[in-house]
């Protein structure tokens, strides 16, 4: 349904204001945010339901679609101007609406004024309902001022790499096992619970294998496997890329499909999108 | 206090043998003495390479297993003052030697020569640890070649895990390299590694560049080291390699692919 097909009902005469702000007991049962299934006042006593002596109210879950705006680049000169025609577009639809604000794409420290931005929102019909998801500082300056929260709901069909760095959030000693002399060939190289630091060629027929981040100020001629106990985030740093195999938490690649434009170059290997990604890391 | 070399490589066939034998013979020209052990067993070509072969009676593995003294498998070399030759066992197998055995014989040796040479098998296994295990020095035979240099980058990994040093944390066994069959005109050609390129993967000292040269063989079929063969580029090579091991600081030669003047090519300077 468009905001436009909405408009046409809202027109018909019914309560605009959605009804995810009222009370559960004036949503229809299907809690559908439309304003023709918003129930009809009518006219006559409205009757206490604790007549018969229970509970002063009713506390249930309840689905309701919700507006969600993501900030992308809250410091846009245009962020406001752009915002207000995407709203012209569908006055009474954005008339009052509550929205969810996601934070997710800024960097987690930048500062956010809730209270502010809460503010520029409601002259334009937005209301800044609730806040998904978040840092705890973020979490924090939200409720601050005044904003509910939410928690980061899970997309649909997540990549496996994503999913393994959920399980390896639990916390563990993190060591970095560091090697300054040449790794030969044949010799294998295990960091535990922590990043690999290698401070000179590794031979072909050498590999290095950790569970965190493995970095090479040196040629990588052997086999590099990060996130050997499944962290997806992990990522593989060498100087120069000859590498006969690159994996990150059970993703691989072998030499022949990593590309000769990333030979011999300065090169960071991590995952994205579920694939394994090698980017020069010199322009 | 006696020093105890190492002739390695990982590969076979790149010039271990030829290697100990002129480098031995080099060592006791300046007059260190020096004795050379054959690991290969099974397998013996020291005595040949020696031109030995018609005087063995006891050999190391004897010695070993308390058949024969010392004294009584050493042969002294007829061409060279200082140099003995140890030779091994045709009849037996790698699985004769024992750390123990090794350890006595080496200890015995030490107690009478300057240096001692452990001329290695090829590969990783047994004949090729027992050779490394004992060193102070290790020199790296490779041949400018990519299967060579994987093999040694190999063998070096092994030196520095499972010798006696590297076990009971003492100082480690110091390492050199010696590129044999090297052929500069090949490298130009770009058919050969580089002496660079094998550098840049080994990472180790270069001790020597041995041209590539006739006279190798001709000197393993007449049973003499072809460091005494002083018109060769390879014996003088492996002069130098030995003048650079005691110390001297002596430029690479050989390096270079040979322009010969006309006039040379007239004299035949042999290789």
């Amino acid at each position: 349904m468009t905001p436009h097909d909405r408009i046409a009902r809202l027109e018909e005469g019914s309560e605009p204001r959605p009804p995810a702000l009222a009370a559960p007991e004036q949503c229809d049962g299907q809690g559908r945010a439309d304003g023709s299934a918003a129930p009809e006042r009518s006219g006559g006593e409205w009757k206490s339901p604790t007549a018969s002596g229970d509970a002063p109210f009713q506390l249930r879950g309840h689905s309701f679609p919700m507006t969600l705006l993501k900030v992308l680049d809250p410091l846009h000169p245009q962020f406001f101007p752009m915002l207000a025609e995407k709203v012209g577009q569908a006055p009474n639809f954005f008339r009052n609406t509550p929205v969810v604000l996601d934070l997710e794409s800024l960097p987690q420290d930048a500062p956010f004024d809730f209270r502010e931005f809460s503010g520029v929102l409601r002259s334009h019909g937005l209301v800044a309902v609730t806040l998904l998801g978040g840092n705890p500082r973020r979490q924090e300056d939200a409720m601050a001022a005044g904003l509910a929260l939410l928690p980061a709901r899970q997309r649909r069909g997540e990549s496996e790499a994503r999913a393994s760095a959920d399980r390896a959030e639990l916390p563990y000693q993190r060591t970095t096992q560091m090697v300054t002399e040449p790794v030969r060939s044949g010799r294998q190289i295990y960091a535990q619970n922590g990043d690999l630091i290698v401070c000179a060629p590794v031979s072909p027929g050498a590999e290095l294998l950790a569970d965190g981040n493995i970095h090479v100020y040196g040629a990588l001629r052997g086999r590099a496997l990060a996130g050997a106990s499944g962290d997806g985030t992990a990522r593989i740093f060498c100087q120069s890329l000859e590498a006969e195999l690159v994996s990150i938490a059970g993703l691989y690649l072998v030499s022949e499909d990593m590309g000769s434009d990333v030979h011999r170059r300065q090169v960071q290997v991590h995952v994205r999108d579920g694939c394994l990604h090698i980017d020069p890391m010199n322009p | 206090m006696a020093n105890v070399i190492v002739m390695t490589s990982g590969k076979g066939g790149v010039g271990k043998t030829t290697s100990s034998a002129a480098f031995g013979t080099g060592l006791a020209l300046k007059g260190l003495k020096t004795c050379i052990i054959d690991f290969d067993v099974g397998l013996r070509n020291l005595d040949l390479i020696m031109g030995c072969e018609r005087r063995v009676v006891f050999d190391f593995i004897n010695v070993i297993h308390g058949e024969a003294r010392l004294n009584q498998a050493l042969i002294k070399d007829k061409r060279v003052e200082n140099l003995f030759i140890l030779p091994t066992s045709q009849t037996r197998d790698k699985d004769a030697l024992t750390t123990a055995g090794v350890e006595r014989v080496l200890e015995e040796l030490k107690k009478e020569f300057d240096f001692i040479i452990c001329d290695s098998p090829a590969g990783i296994e047994r004949g090729a640890l027992m050779a490394l295990y004992f060193a102070d020095d290790a020199i790296i035979v490779a041949n400018p070649e990519v299967s060579s240099v994987r093999d040694s980058d190999r063998i070096l990994g092994v030196l520095q895990a499972k010798s006696y040093r590297a076990e009971h944390g003492l100082a480690p066994v110091r390492e050199h390299l010696l590129i044999t069959r090297y052929d500069p005109k090949r490298v130009e050609r770009g058919e050969m590694l580089r002496v660079d390129d094998v550098l840049e993967i080994l990472s180790i000292p270069l001790l020597g560049v041995i041209p590539e040269s006739p006279a190798v063989l001709r000197a393993s079929n007449v049973g003499m080291p072809v460091v005494l063969d002083e018109d060769s580029n390879a014996g003088l090579a492996y002069a130098d390699a030995v003048a650079r091991f005691l110390g001297d600081s002596v430029e690479h030669r050989f390096l270079k692919p040979d322009r010969k003047g006309l006039f040379n090519r007239l004299l035949r300077r042999t290789a």
